[in-house]
């Protein structure tokens, strides 16, 4: 015990007086809460639209005035053909064209309406497809709006979709855990990896491994530091969230720190084992960007996991981010329980005990 | 478990791949003596160190540090002997002090326990004592490693190449302080590249290529050389040396500081050699008997094998 907390005063000596890592630690998070939820944003706004007119009917027209007037598109013109309109979008002039066909209006009342058309640009995928949607909804809106006046219901009434947890379904909700489950990735895989390694670079490890000090110890002095770290930045980075972002947990932050402590010693092990199996910084780098890659874009922090091929589904089971992701967003947007997230948190204990485990067993003093 | 020796080395093998790096190798270290090991760079001897400190296994052989199993009594040993490695492994980024009680409080002895033995030594450095171990100069550092290596006051010392890189005069008072130490009953197994620090040890072995060449005292090492030494001078050293070496009776021709050095057997007539190298266009060479040394014997039996 007084051999640990020995070794943990000359990490925190090294730590700060590294003239690079505690501003790391500090300005890398506060960089990101700050940045990055104004810049991803799934929130597709001022798609540019050219309408051809065939019709030139009330209708027609107030379909357009509401194109015009809404913040998701930008009205770039009313083209007398499709050909005009499709040379537009060639040219990357506009996201997607609306062509109202002749005797649009009068067909509404008709058994067999007209067609309304709408072309979009697929190459930005995420754009087109929800401008094409956003576009079929102004339509049948405007619709709907047109009948209603006219003190009619129409027959198939438009479903009342209500988001729950996150009614506006604000994007940016929705990124901020995620953004703070990769300030952990990073900063709790990466640290403590650098940090012996570096030792091994230094040929201090040498020096440590002639000591009587024995393995369990040493593993515990390179962690607990850095577990610390990760828990202080995850109270900055929520802090930020409340007063710039106004995004408080619904869960209870009790919750929210057991959960992220128990990933940060699954990150902090699996960074202390992949040092230990390599035997420089390049080594060590290179194997921990492979991890913190499938880490990010395979454990459903920004595409979701049920949207994956069953395959890959089944390989998020074995990627502790998963379920960190999944709590996380539950106790942050839903303010589920831990009871509701049992699973959750067993899986994550697992992970923690593995990792650490791992960590602790391919350190060796003697090889 | 007594043990009347301090080392004692059986055999000992470690295998790189397909290099051998100690090729079993067999020795013992006295109690209280100052045992040196002499070779060239790749000759084994930061191995053979990392096995008798516990860093690495042997693949065959055994060996034995104040009497306990390199391999299944690790952590007895690490607990009573003295490590430094050739390279300079303390934390740079700690102060002089904060080193010294780092590793005093490893081996969970205070930083004064044992001050009378670093005391000579650590009494030059206490003027830098909150200075980084980064930013000390190369004997400074030795001096420091050397503290924290005989903090908890180790019974067996390993010192690899300890004065590389350090200047005549710190290394003059680095051997100085292993001769007090061996005083204090400390037993020192140091290596060296340095021929003239062999002198001060109470053993040496000589090693090439994982090998023993020899285990004699210094006096012994040089008188086991027989035959006749000459050194030899002149100008044009670099071709002195080739026209030397393609003589009769030449065994072999090194440069020995100004000088070559010749080992040569019954073949070889002085006068013959002179005349000869005049004819070849030599004729300022000074030809004259030399007392061999060290690294003569190390030369002569590194040929002979």
């Amino acid at each position: 015990m007084r051999t640990l907390l020995v070794l943990l005063d000359k990490e925190f000596r090294q730590f700060f007086r590294n003239p690079f890592l505690p501003r790391v630690v500090i300005i890398f998070p506060l960089m990101i809460m700050f940045v990055i939820p104004w810049v991803t944003t799934l929130d597709v706004r001022h798609i540019d639209v050219a309408v051809v007119d065939h019709d030139r009917s009330q209708t027609s027209r107030r379909i357009v005035c509401k194109i015009a007037a809404s913040d998701y598109f930008t009205l770039r013109g009313v083209e007398a053909d499709y050909g005009a309109a499709l040379r537009r979008l060639e040219a990357g002039d506009v996201d997607a064209i609306l062509e109202i066909p002749d005797r649009f209006e009068r067909s509404l009342a008709a058994a067999d309406p007209e067609w309304v058309s709408i072309a979009a640009n697929g190459v930005n995928a995420l754009k087109g497809s929800l401008g094409g949607q956003y576009l079929a909804a102004v339509v049948g809106e405007t619709l709907a709006e047109l009948a209603c006046e006219r003190g009619e219901t129409l027959p198939n009434a438009a479903p009342i979709v209500q988001n729950r947890y996150n009614p506006t379904l604000e994007y940016r909700y929705y990124m901020i855990p995620a953004l703070m489950i990769m300030l952990l990735v990073m900063l709790c895989g990466f640290l403590p990896a650098l940090n012996l390694v570096g030792e091994k670079e230094a040929g201090t490890i040498e020096q440590m491994n002639v000591t009587p000090v024995n393995r369990w110890t040493f593993a515990l002095a390179k962690l607990i530091p850095f577990w610390l770290i990760g828990l202080v930045v995850l109270g900055l980075v929520m802090i930020v969230a409340r007063v710039v972002y106004g995004l408080a947990p619904e869960g209870s932050p009790g919750a929210i720190f057991l959960a992220a402590a128990l990933f940060v010693f699954t990150m902090s092990g699996l960074g202390f084992g992949v040092a230990n199996g390599s035997s420089n910084m390049q080594q060590t780098m290179f194997v921990m960007f492979f991890f913190v890659m499938i880490f990010i874009l395979m454990s459903g922090l920004i595409t979701p996991v049920e949207s994956m091929p069953r395959w890959a589904q089944g390989l998020t089971r074995v990627l502790p981010p998963r379920y960190f992701v999944d709590a996380m967003r539950a106790l942050y947007l839903k303010g589920a329980t831990i009871a509701d997230l049992w699973v959750e948190y067993v899986a994550l204990t697992l992970f923690a005990l593995l990792f650490n485990g791992w960590a602790a067993l391919s350190y060796r003093k003697q090889r | 478990m007594t043990a009347d020796r301090a080392i004692r080395v059986e055999g000992l093998v470690k295998r790189y791949g397909t290099m051998t790096a100690v090729d079993g190798v067999t020795f013992d270290v006295r109690r209280g003596e100052l045992f040196g090991l002499i070779g060239p760079d790749g000759a084994g001897k930061t191995t053979l160190f990392r096995l008798l400190t516990t860093l690495l296994v042997p693949d065959a052989g055994r060996a034995e540090v104040d009497g306990f199993d390199i391999v299944r009594d690790a952590r007895a040993i690490r607990a009573r002997v003295g490590y430094m490695p050739g390279r300079f492994s303390l934390y740079q980024d700690l102060s002089v002090e904060e080193n010294l009680s780092f590793f005093a409080a490893l081996f969970g002895v205070g930083e004064r326990d044992n001050y009378d033995l670093i005391a000579p030594i650590y009494r030059q450095l206490e003027p830098f004592r909150t200075r980084r171990a980064g930013k000390l100069s190369g004997g400074m550092k030795q001096k420091l490693a050397l503290c924290c290596a005989l903090i908890h006051r180790p019974s067996v010392l390993f010192l690899d190449e300890p004065t590389t890189g350090v200047d005549p005069v710190s290394r003059g008072e680095f051997w100085e302080m292993l001769a007090r130490l061996r005083g204090e009953g400390i037993s020192i197994l140091a290596a060296t590249p340095y021929m003239d620090e062999a002198r001060r040890c109470d053993r040496v072995a000589l090693c090439d290529s994982g090998r023993l060449l020899a285990v004699e005292t210094p006096e012994g090492v040089v008188a086991s050389f027989d035959g006749e030494l000459y050194a030899l001078s002149g100008r044009e050293r670099y071709a002195l040396l080739a026209a030397a070496r393609a003589e009769a009776g030449v065994v072999a021709c090194y440069p020995f500081g100004a000088e070559h050095h010749l080992t040569v057997d019954e073949r070889f007539d002085p006068a013959h050699f002179r005349q000869h190298l005049a004819e070849a266009g030599f004729h300022d060479v000074e030809l004259r008997r030399a007392e061999p040394g060290i690294e003569d014997v190390f030369m002569k039996r590194m040929h002979h094998e």
